[in-house]
């Protein structure tokens, strides 16, 4: 290793009196990228902020060491530290959407960074050199745009151009992709180990996602209730974590070979930060936790070189530690059923788009665009896309939350979408939802148990209160959740546990089909695997279908039968999973599939680049939609919208240039 | 925005026929002309025939919505409501019931309201303003806690409070201003020193407190963290960033009253005798003048109308997400 950049040493951090950083010690050479993993509330972001010594209202630092370069920053007078802020010092944020000032210029909020860390440069025309550097195409025009004009993808990159500004000898980037697609995410990732490699910058990654780290990262230190369990070259954990809780982030990561059988899902949830903990702060869900483990706090072990953990297995050589990850092959997908459940043919939704003194119809956001799906009973089918590809609208459109402009939804043989109000009150019934948002789908005004009863009292299903209190018991137990929760309210429960009760609230009425509409994706991954693993397995007992609708190509390869992908509101490729996923055949499931981060460093592929973002279904391009980033388009491609075709595969394709065969 | 605004206008019409009705209504409903008639004349010279001569003279000798005995349309403008409220439209406000030009009335009687409503508006919202930052930069210590408190404590107290209290200790007590008058030109400044004052105290609390939730809930946010992690100074944070941004629901929060300045306060100009069109109102409903009331409710009307529409176009020019569509 060279010369660190960054070392840090023994930091704690207290935010409103409960340690949320206990005792971090990292380094971060420079011209390396370092990763700081761990989930939602493990502390990484505090020990970022606490670095730039950026801590919210009531945080502060309680002790420790943060050296840059040989100087300490946690001495400096605040003065000081503003010239390391944004100058040797850049941070970028997770969510670019709100962290650009709305209502100031692009360009006037690069050049303010610029002014302050390189007073001798115009600060305008650095603005411009940095937009272009970032790769933002048109750099002249766009410093002059707000960011309201501007993509989530092109935000990041902006803000990317503000750290910049002030050649920083570190950059810490706050989970810098998560809110971005993954086409998108490929290209921010692939812009940031460009930027580190022409200017020898050390880059910190914090991030939740394991795929992203090995595509992206040298070393990497797994954070978990405040403090760092294992630290270890990227290749070495991937090839053999040796912390149970790091063995088990990635038995808990949903991928094909696992179908069928269960994740292993880390039980229980993370300590929040105000408990105290005398031994092994992972010792009350960790499968391999001995009597001392509850007592007495492990000490660093090393593992190889420069891979070190902090648990008791490893104190005689670690010969003892594996973890026992159970994979059991349940019950293998079974070929189709008779009988397709649910059919649409042809769905449309176009949404008017109205100007002028009249509101006269000028156009249409074609958000769903002559949509054919096929859904039988008891199997899933996934619908995948990137944000605005008008996937959840069409789900929606399914259960006639919106109704669709125009095709047919058959749901066994009867169109949903002619039937009026009163006479889809049944199909209501077998045809549930549940949302990404658990907290937002639920009330927070209404106890657990009557949130859960809704569906019974509206479709009559429970005689008397005795008969509900019991219905509602058994579902939440089938769902994982104690009974008693019935008489609590939802800001109770942990994300994990309210989707849980989401569910239980769909399964009361007993459906036959349920739109799980990235159900998972607000989560971290240990808690994602306990809803995969619950969905899996109402799906076996109770003969489940599902649509399943989301970006996250690791779940669709776990959970679903049947894929399609959407681009601009149709469908470009449809088949079945492992067919698909293994062997892409239209340009944009390809380039989707290739900019997925697999979680296994030895796997670095070489990415197909999309350039630009998708453009807008009020306006999609002549031909095929995808022409303008396809990397495969000819004149022809500009000219006619491919038809979908079915080769002899089965699979379903909508593309000029692929052969049948 | 050509065509968003004519639309605006446009909606404005409806309404504002909306409202003469209910007022119409309201009134009637309380009184009928034969009862104004009485008022107005006093209850000495009281014949039947008097009340008739009243009525027919002023125009209320009509039936109020529907005529019967009209042909077609007639049976809707022969009326009192149509009569009386279609000159409004042309702001032509006619003469009050007892005889008086309410156009030239309002014209006279609009500065004192505008000399007591503009400086009110204007030092209150400066001090409101400065107070919430202050209380924003010591967020989360003893500072804005106490701040708080005084605020929620002003904003609890009634506004006669702060009149009857501000008139008893200034003018009573310290002898500093008159009470209650006016005068005009220059000399007016020493009658108008304690409405505004007590104006502006009376509006701390809740301005105060108003503008302090909005900076605090600008602070908090994502870019702000953002304009920190560049290395920026708090002052340059507060200003260049917070502020701006905060500006946008101050600055529509107030334009949408400017027009409405006018009007003057019903409740400080009659306490404090100020002849503006606050007091013009009061007096117009105590002695049941009809005439006088609508001209004033249908005046209010369009200015809040205006108001809101000068809100729209205000959005516009500090928020660059907005455009009239
Ligand atoms: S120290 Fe004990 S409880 Fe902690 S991870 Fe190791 S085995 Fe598990
Ligand atoms: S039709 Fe042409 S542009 Fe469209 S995906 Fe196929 S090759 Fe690309």
């Amino acid at each position: 290793m060279t010369a660190p950049a960054l070392v840090v040493r023994d930091l704690s951090v207290s935010v409103g009196g409960s340690r949320v950083v206990d005792g971090v010690d990292l380094e971060v050479a420079a011209g390396e990228t370092f990763a700081l993993l761990g989930e939602s509330g493990c502390g990484k972001s505090m020990t970022a902020l606490a670095l730039m010594r950026l801590l919210p209202p009531g945080g502060r630092v309680r002790s420790g060491s943060v050296r840059l370069d040989g100087e300490e920053l946690l001495d400096l007078p605040e003065y000081a530290m503003r010239g390391v802020r944004g100058g040797r010092l850049g941070m970028i944020f997770q969510e670019p959407q709100t962290s650009l000032n709305p209502v100031l210029r692009v360009g006037d909020q690069i050049a303010e960074a610029a002014r302050l860390h390189d007073p001798a440069a115009d600060p305008r025309r650095r603005a411009v050199e940095l937009l272009a550097a970032v790769g933002i195409p048109d750099p002249e025009r766009r410093v002059r745009e707000f960011p309201h004009q501007l993509s989530g993808g092109m935000k990041q990159r902006v803000m990317i151009a503000m750290a910049l500004a002030g050649r920083p000898r570190l950059l810490i980037a706050d989970e810098p992709t998560t809110a971005l697609d993954v086409t998108i995410q490929a290209q921010v990732l692939d812009l940031l180990a460009d930027l580190r490699r022409e200017t020898g910058m050390a880059m910190m990654l914090i991030t939740h996602d394991l795929g992203v780290v090995a595509e992206s990262a040298g070393r990497l230190a797994i954070m978990y209730a405040g403090q760092i369990l294992e630290s270890a070259p990227v290749g070495a954990f991937f090839a053999a974590p040796a912390h149970p809780y790091g063995r088990m982030l990635l038995a808990a990561l949903p991928t094909g070979e696992r179908r069928g059988g269960h994740l292993a899902a880390i039980e229980g949830r993370v300590p929040s930060p105000d408990e105290a903990l005398q031994g092994c702060r992972f010792a009350p869900r960790c499968p391999q936790a001995e009597a001392r483990c509850h007592r007495q706090p492990p000490d660093w072990h090393p593992v190889g070189p420069g891979h070190r953990v902090r648990c008791h297995l490893w104190a005689q050589g670690g010969h003892g530690a594996h973890v026992d990850v159970p994979v059991a092959k349940g019950p293998g997908a079974e070929e189709g059923a008779a009988a397709p459940l649910l059919e649409t043919q042809g769905l449309q939704v176009h949404f008017p788009i109205r100007k002028g003194l009249l509101k006269r119809v000028v156009g249409r956001v074609r958000a769903v665009d002559g949509i054919d799906l096929h859904l039988d009973a008891g199997r899933t089918l996934a619908l995948v896309g990137e944000s605005g590809c008008g996937k959840t609208t069409c789900g929606k459109a399914l259960l006639q939350l919106i109704r669709p402009t125009g095709g047919r939804v058959l749901y066994r043989g009867r169109d949903l979408a002619a039937l009026s109000g009163r006479a889809l009150r049944p199909f209501r019934r077998e045809l549930q939802i549940v949302f990404q948002d658990p907290f937002a789908a639920m009330n927070p005004r209404m106890l657990v148990g009557d949130i859960v009863a809704e569906g019974l009292v509206a479709q009559g299903l429970a005689k008397d209160r005795a008969e509900r209190r019991a219905r509602v018991a058994e579902l939440l137990e089938r769902v994982g959740i104690a009974p008693e929760a019935a008489a609590r309210y939802p800001h109770e429960f942990s994300g994990g546990q309210r989707q849980r009760i989401c569910i239980a609230r769909a399964l009361a009425v007993e459906p036959r089909l349920i739109v799980c509409d990235e159900p998972t994706s607000a989560l971290d991954v240990s808690v994602q695997a306990q809803i995969l693993n619950l969905l899996h397995d109402l799906q076996t007992g109770l003969g489940l279908a599902y649509l399943f609708i989301t970006h996250d190509i690791s779940v669709v390869a776990y959970l679903a039968h049947e894929v399609a992908v959407m681009y601009l509101g149709r469908i470009v490729e449809r088949g079945r999973v492992e067919a698909v996923l293994a062997a892409p055949l239209h340009p944009y499931t390809r380039a989707l599939l290739s900019a997925v981060p697999e979680p296994d460093p030895a796997s670095r592929r070489q990415r197909i680049h999309l350039e630009g973002d998708m453009p807008s279904p009020a306006d999609p391009p002549g031909g095929c939609h995808f022409h303008p980033r396809c990397p495969e388009a000819d004149a022809r491609c500009a000219r006619e919208y491919p038809p979908l075709r079915t080769l002899s595969s089965g699979r379903v394709v909508a593309c000029h240039h692929v052969p049948d065969g | 925005m050509s065509a968003y605004l004519l639309r605006r206008v446009l909606y404005a019409i409806p309404i504002l026929i909306g409202v003469n009705l209910l007022t119409f209504v309201l009134f009637f409903v309380v009184n009928s002309p034969d009862d104004m008639a009485r008022m107005h004349l006093g209850v000495k010279r009281v014949t039947p025939a008097a009340i008739e001569e009243w009525k027919r003279e002023r125009g209320y000798d009509r039936p109020l919505l529907y005529n019967e005995r009209g042909e077609g349309l007639a049976r809707f403008t022969d009326t009192i409501f149509f009569q009386k409220s279609l000159a409004l439209f042309r702001f032509d406000f006619g003469t009050s019931d007892s005889g008086r030009d309410i156009g030239y009335d309002i014209s006279q009687r609009m500065w004192p309201s505008l000399a007591i409503a503009v400086p009110t508006l204007l030092v209150g919202l400066a001090l409101n303003v400065t107070l919430a930052l202050t209380l924003v930069f010591f967020r989360a210590t003893y500072v804005d806690f106490w701040g708080l408190v005084g605020l929620v404590a002003l904003m609890s107290i009634s506004g006669l409070f702060y009149i009857i209290g501000g008139q008893y200790l200034v003018g009573k007590l310290l002898h500093l201003v008159p009470i209650s008058g006016y005068d005009t030109g220059l000399a007016a400044a020493k009658f108008l020193i304690l409405p505004v004052v007590v104006g502006v105290v009376s509006g701390i609390g809740s301005g105060g407190r108003w503008y302090r939730t909005l900076f605090l809930e600008e602070v908090g946010k994502d870019y702000v963290r953002t304009a920190r992690a560049k290395g920026l100074g708090e002052a340059r944070v507060m200003f260049g960033h917070v502020f701006r941004n905060a500006l946008i629901p101050i600055l529509t929060g107030v334009v949408v009253i400017l027009p409405l300045l006018f009007m003057g306060s019903l409740i400080v100009e009659s306490f404090f005798g100020i002849p503006g069109l606050g007091s013009y109102t009061i007096d117009a409903i105590q002695r049941q003048d009809f005439a006088i009331v609508r001209a004033m409710v249908f005046l209010g009307s369009v200015l809040y109308i205006l108001g809101l529409i000068l809100t729209d176009i205000s959005y516009t020019l500090v928020d660059p997400r907005v455009r009239l569509e």
